[in-house]
């Protein structure tokens, strides 16, 4: 089954809220109360044995605010199929998948972590990267790379990292690595017309 | 033999008895006799591993025992990024390894955070233990961390422990 077929079947039979192809990926986007029975239909009638990933988007200043792709697979031909589906700020619940595929139990909980997004039906969902206790959600847009303070006793505190005039990022230009050379610099900021040279 | 030496030995004159000050005896038993506490956290770990291995070989400089107890280790290589997360972890071994102890912090991350600028890292293990030697690099060749055990080592050399509790006694006295 080609990844077109795959999409097309899944269209047929869910009414889905948008589709997409890009370079011959299709993805599929769903209500979430109809994610599980679409997976559920992938996985036992189309043959998706293998989930490759969820991954976690958060479209701050949209409603719904939060997406969630499922990357799924088929390992013997290779087929590939992405279905998406957003949640909003105030009642960010999914059902879980991971009664289907149990590699889900743990990117369930890596989304839950830096999002916020629970899951429905979760056997465990602990945060899994951060500390239990940690207040925050780090992967929000709303939340600063520097990070924010907190304290559990005996567990883990943080405090905000310096970041000395901005994040440490490379700039995407086609110039030298000298010019793309990472460097504290802000969205926006202008590029260097120079290279930086560490020994001149 | 060197003026300043603190060993003076003359075999014509004194046979087998050295004479040396008790301070300068334990330095050098215990700047040549390092075994490390290697703190592996991240990719400067590896480096670590090479510094041991024998095209490098530590243990020139009588540090290649690693002890994976702290209760058996003297100096605490903290070799890698340190999350939050792990900082605590680190800070119980450093807490738990016995006097005197020294720590070195092996690369850019355990020396200021580095490259990971971020709410997941802690910026320096010198936020949470007092660090003796920095070694830059990132990750640091395995010459570095040799360089870095060396001026570990001229620093315990110039330790006076036993001269100062003696004067505290003399005072007290």
């Amino acid at each position: 089954m080609t990844s077109a077929e795959a999409a097309s079947t899944v269209a047929a039979k869910f009414k889905p809220v948008s589709q997409s192809e890009f370079r011959g990926e299709h993805s599929l986007e769903f209500p979430p109360g109809a994610i599980h029975d679409v997976c559920a239909f992938c996985r036992d009638e189309l043959g998706f044995d293998y989930l490759t990933d969820i991954a976690g988007v958060d479209h701050y200043g949209e409603e719904p605010r939060f997406e969630l792709v499922y990357e799924l697979a088929i390992l013997e031909t290779g087929t590939h199929l992405r279905l998406k589906t957003r949640v909003s700020e105030d009642d960010p619940v999914v059902v879980t998948v991971s009664d289907l595929w149990p590699t889900a139990d743990w990117h369930e909980r890596e989304a839950f972590d830096m999002y916020g997004v629970r899951f429905d039906g979760h056997p465990d969902l602990r945060r899994i990267l951060m500390w239990e206790g940690y207040p925050y959600h780090p992967l929000r847009k709303d939340f600063p790379l520097e990070g924010k303070p907190s304290d559990v006793p005996e567990v883990a505190f943080t405090s905000t990292a310096p970041l000395a005039g901005g994040p440490f990022v490379t700039a995407p230009t086609p110039g030298t690595t000298q010019v793309r050379e990472p460097r504290a610099r802000r969205a926006g900021d202008p590029l260097p017309d120079k290279p930086f040279l560490a020994e001149p | 033999m060197k003026q300043d030496s603190p060993v003076a030995y003359d075999s014509k004159v004194e046979g087998n008895i050295i004479f040396t000050k008790v301070d300068a005896a334990i330095n050098w038993m215990r700047s040549n006799s390092l075994w490390p506490m290697p703190m592996g956290l991240a990719c400067c770990a590896i480096e670590l591993m090479a510094a041991s291995s024998s095209r490098f070989d530590i243990s020139r400089f009588g540090a290649e025992v690693m002890r994976f107890s702290p209760r058996q280790s003297d100096v605490m290589i903290v070799a890698g990024t340190v999350t939050y997360k792990m900082a605590l972890a680190v800070k119980r071994v450093w807490d738990q390894m016995p006097e005197p102890k020294w720590c070195i912090a092996m690369g850019a991350c355990a020396s200021s955070g580095g490259m990971y600028r971020s709410y997941a890292v802690l910026q320096g293990i010198d936020h949470l233990l007092p660090v003796d030697v920095y070694i830059s690099g990132c990750p640091p060749r395995p010459e570095a961390l040799l360089d870095g055990l060396m001026k570990l080592q001229r620093k315990i050399m110039g330790e006076h422990a036993l001269e100062d509790q003696k004067r505290a006694l003399v005072e007290a006295i």
